[in-house]
């Protein structure tokens, strides 16, 4: 009750701007409507909760309950991103350097398999790395456990090589022919030509999309829920199912979601502002 | 297709390579269905992420200042969020706030079912990114093309309609075409609610026949596939519609 007598004295208020809000300009209006929503949403709000049994917990409380479980969650899923972010930047790399090989076979079986891993879903290839990985390896007379989550960061791993294949290919291609031409009139070597002059251009116009590719990865770790590995979705469910509350569902699910916005956007948002700076002058 | 069927009958007995999808009329079927209700799914969902990317487009041109914001916190919204937890807040809590609705058994159901779900939540999703792409579109429309087309005294709403969307469609469409094979791709997720998709009905065979190696086999070549046939539908489109001299 004391939420919502708090809340009672400012409805009349916002009743009084909706009648003068025909006159007013129309940004204005807006606003005023906004305003006036958003305070009926907290009265309505308030007054669920008020209404609520005394003996049951409000859904808030049981969010705030929650929420360090879920949290932890969530830093397992960032930790699963980093790793197969690493894992397949690292395989990725070789690949595109593979693409732009002067081998013909080479450059066909590079481009080839990008473009498998790459047009597939990432759900599939994760099945694809669940089920067909051994759940443990036989090195010589020594048995290792391959557990659930490593393979679940290789099967996360295997789009990621073939986006970083593609943008490597892209960024090396994106440098002008000049460049390749003026280092070989200069006699340097091609090796000397990639790592010296190509590449360090080239990987400045890596970053943005790499980082992008990074923002949709750390996305679709919740995937792993789906394969049976316990992460921020998984607790959320598993929340739910404990409090056999249907009116937590929103507010737990909106929580997880975010928990996601607030580290992507970030990146989303420094990903424009380098794709800004490093954007070809035309 | 009786010697299609001996063959791989033979390949499962003699090699263990068990594609039983090829022999087996009741799995063939349950992969089929699979099938089309992806191609179904993914059409549904192309053409209504399509429509919220119009819409938010236009909303963000609009002079009100809240739709501009609205549009915008919409937009970062679910670019920004995983489509997978953007599914399951759908399915799961949207749709326990919304009241259920009683079929003709009389039985309680509720108002939209997971194939209804996914198809909101894959639109809006996909619909997001869409809404970015026709806006950088046409504001890759040159200011001068439409005062051009002012002077020769379209209104605004005709010079839109004949001038500005036709070129900043022409613009877009590799970055559509993008968003849209990303669409079909993200449809798999809709296994997570049960919806009898490519990937459901490739689990129930393989938890049945235990051959998932043959499956997986067969999953991502059938998605490859489907991808390579929109990949080359949109390019072939996008020759036809190229306007010669105009290159974006």
């Amino acid at each position: 009750m004391s939420a919502l007598a708090v809340l009672l004295p400012r409805q009349p208020a916002a009743v009084g701007s909706e009648w003068g809000a025909a006159r007013m300009p129309s940004a204005l209006r807006s606003r005023k409507t906004i305003a006036a929503l958003a305070i009926l949403g907290a009265v309505w709000t308030a007054a669920a909760w008020a209404a609520a049994p005394v003996d049951r917990p409000s859904v808030l409380a049981l969010a705030v309950k929650w929420a360090p479980l879920i949290f932890g969650g969530f830093l397992f899923n960032l930790l699963v991103s980093v790793a197969a972010m690493a894992l397949g930047t690292a395989a990725g790399v070789l690949l595109g350097l593979a693409q732009i090989s002067l081998l013909r076979p080479v450059q066909a079986a590079s481009w080839a398999v990008t473009q498998f891993f790459r047009n597939a879903p990432w759900l599939v290839l994760l099945f694809f790395a669940m089920f067909l990985l051994p759940f443990e390896w036989r090195i010589g007379g020594v048995t290792v456990p391959f557990p659930a989550w490593l393979k679940a960061m290789l099967g996360l791993a295997l789009p990621v090589l073939a986006n970083v294949s593609e943008i490597v290919r892209g960024g090396v291609l994106s440098i002008p022919l000049g460049q390749w031409e003026s280092a070989e009139s200069l006699a340097f070597s091609r090796r000397q030509i990639l790592w010296r002059i190509i590449l360090p251009q080239a990987v400045k116009r890596m970053i943005p999309p790499w980082m992008n590719l990074y923002a949709i990865l750390t996305m679709a770790t919740t995937l792993i829920s789906v394969v049976g590995i316990q992460d921020a979705m998984t607790l959320t469910r598993g929340a739910l199912v404990a409090e056999a509350r249907t009116d937590l569902y929103l507010p737990l699910y909106f929580m997880l979601l975010l928990m996601f916005f607030a580290y992507c956007y970030p990146i989303a948002r420094y990903t424009q502002v380098l794709e800004r700076r490093f954007a070809v002058r035309g | 297709m009786d010697g299609t069927a001996d063959f791989f009958r033979w390949l499962a007995e003699a090699h263990r390579i068990d594609v039983s999808i090829a022999y087996d009329p009741l799995d063939r079927k349950r992969f089929l269905i699979g099938l089309w209700t992806t191609i179904w799914l993914s059409g549904v969902c192309i053409g209504s992420s399509i429509l919220v990317g119009l819409i938010g487009a236009w909303l963000h041109g609009a002079r009100s200042a809240a739709a501009r914001g609205a549009v915008q916190v919409f937009v970062q919204f679910f670019r920004n969020t995983p489509p997978l937890v953007q599914l399951a807040f759908f399915y799961f809590a949207v749709s326990a706030a919304l009241p259920p609705v009683t079929d003709r058994f009389g039985a309680s159901v509720p108002l939209i079912d997971n194939v209804g779900w996914a198809i909101v939540s894959f639109s809006l999703f996909a619909g997001a990114f869409n809404v970015e792409i026709f806006r950088s579109g046409i504001e890759a429309v040159p200011r001068a093309t439409v005062e051009a087309a002012e002077s020769l005294g379209y209104t605004r709403l005709a010079a839109y309609r004949h001038v500005v969307l036709p070129l900043a469609f022409r613009v877009c469409l590799p970055a559509l075409g993008n968003n849209l094979v990303n669409l079909v791709k993200t449809t798999t997720l809709a296994y997570a609610i049960g919806v009898p998709e490519l990937l459901y009905a490739a689990s129930q065979v393989w938890s049945e026949v235990f051959n998932v190696r043959e499956m997986m086999v067969v999953l991502l070549l059938t998605y490859v596939a489907l991808v390579a046939v929109l990949v080359h539908g949109l390019r072939r489109w996008e020759r036809a519609m190229r306007i010669p001299g105009y290159s974006a």
